[in-house]
């Protein structure tokens, strides 16, 4: 069956040459960190990904919410896409900041504010995924995801507040006044690269999901009938 | 299950929920008298873990000292999750949960008052856990020591029940309820694992410089209040896909 275009690909395509451009001015182009030096350069992905991830959330969220309040299939499948990019790009954040911590704090891991957030941003979410592995009717799947979402997001704005009381290694922000405009350049870059590439992955992500969910809706009547006929 | 009437004042609208409340926590602590052998079993599950972290920690009294509060409040974090799945078994035997769907109670009472009970529960191990863990510590205490862990227990037992008794209605009625629920409520209630564990202590140490204890206190009230609203608004929403 012939492949039919759709959007998706179009902002695919986009968000990879900008994270190729985007990359190659953060390895090639913007300037050595004093301090850090080359490793400092992890900062072109590592950021994208915490903040994409963190929208991903936010989007699954708001779906789950929608989901809840509207019953419409296409709020579930977008949120089961978001959640799944939001972890992956979660579990990069995580990777990301374990490969520089080492040379930059002398571990690879540390208990710090930060990363702490991160990590039970990852089991929160996967827990929502495992959650619908293991429920099989699609009614009773949508609306406990949704639920568990739900609960999973308000949780983390109160993890990061909690865990304040942890002493902090990692950094604050900068301002983007303070730092070299060929460092600003590549980070905003790889963002917009990263949002890209994310939207495309859930848009195929949720047609996968509707499609699934299509197959499940056609697929039970027939098992009713066969059920009948034993 | 049948919502309370919409038409009818505030005032009668709470007074209905807490008296349907009431009536589903009356029923929950009717059966765990009856079968007092589910909580004599959870504590004792709760008394082996606290030997458990004891031989784990090589019975070094310094060590095992230093992070009694931690051992203490897993103990209750490992007995909750016993606890809750026992808590909607009964529900669900012999389709008792359509049952109950059918009677003119409110979803929102039938979640506070199976929140309730699992809570006052989990609350009933704090008495005998905690001299038991302080004894097998070897952390000195007095009677006002023991009464202030036991204020900060309930804080933890609610924070762990309101998201627990909501996650166990769910589970509940799945295979892998055992895998479940701690994976999807231990993620959760961490924030009141280090909020507690902290406060028990500063308790234990008597360092009360600054103000921690406050804010320690203040977080797991706050954690308390955020959770028993939401789960008690979305509750509905799991127990009417049974």
């Amino acid at each position: 069956m012939k492949q039919r275009f759709t959007w998706e690909y179009a902002v695919g395509a986009l968000g990879l040459v900008l994270f190729a451009v985007g990359t190659y001015i953060g390895l090639f182009i913007a300037p050595e960190e004093r301090f850090m030096g080359d490793v400092q350069r992890i900062m072109y992905v590592h950021l994208p990904c915490a903040w994409v991830s963190m929208l991903c959330y936010l989007g699954a969220f708001v779906a789950a919410i929608a989901s809840l309040l509207t019953s419409k299939r296409i709020w579930d499948t977008s949120m089961v896409g978001m959640i799944e990019v939001g972890f992956v790009l979660n579990v990069l954040l995580l990777a990301q900041g374990s490969i520089w911590g080492r040379p930059t704090w002398g571990v690879w891991w540390a208990w710090d504010v930060r990363l702490i957030t991160s990590l039970l941003m990852a089991l929160l979410f996967v827990g929502v995924l495992v959650l619908r592995a293991f429920v099989e009717d699609p009614e009773r799947r949508t609306t406990w995801s949704a639920v568990a979402t739900i609960i999973a997001f308000v949780d983390v704005p109160l993890v990061y507040f909690c865990v304040r009381w942890f002493r902090s290694l990692h950094q604050v922000q900068s301002s983007p006044e303070t730092v070299n405009s060929m460092m600003v350049l590549p980070l905003r870059i790889n963002s917009f690269a990263v949002l890209f590439l994310a939207i495309f992955f859930i848009a195929l992500r949720t047609r996968l999901e509707l499609a699934r969910r299509h197959q499940e809706e056609v697929a039970e009547p027939v098992r009713r009938e066969e059920l009948v006929h034993v | 299950m049948t919502p309370l009437s919409h038409s009818s004042s505030d005032r009668g609208f709470v007074r209905l929920l807490f008296s349907q409340a009431w009536t589903v926590l009356r029923k929950d602590l009717l059966l765990e008298w009856r079968g007092f052998s589910r909580f004599l079993s959870v504590l004792f599950f709760g008394l082996v873990t606290l030997a458990l972290f004891a031989f784990a920690g090589d019975a070094d009294t310094e060590q095992l000292r230093g992070g009694a509060s931690g051992y203490l409040v897993l103990a209750l974090f490992l007995s909750s999750t016993l606890a809750l799945s026992e808590s909607f078994r009964l529900e669900n035997e012999e389709q008792g949960i359509e049952g109950l769907l059918l009677l003119p109670v409110d979803t929102t009472a039938f979640y506070y008052g199976k929140a309730i009970g699992n809570t006052l529960f989990l609350f009933l191990l704090g008495p005998v856990l905690t001299p038991v863990a302080l004894v097998f510590y070897a952390v000195e205490f007095d009677f006002l020591l023991y009464l202030q862990i036991l204020g900060l227990w309930v804080l933890t037992a609610a924070g762990l029940t309101a998201p627990g008794t909501l996650y166990a209605a769910m589970t509940s009625r799945l295979r892998s309820q055992d895998v479940l629920l701690p994976l999807l409520l231990f993620p959760l209630v961490i924030p009141i694992l280090i909020a507690s564990v902290k406060a028990i202590d500063v308790l234990l140490t008597g360092d009360f410089t600054g103000k921690l204890l406050g804010e320690l206190l203040a977080l797991l009230i706050v954690f308390d209040l955020v959770y028993w609203s939401i789960c008690g608004i979305l509750f509905h929403y799991v127990i009417e896909e049974a």
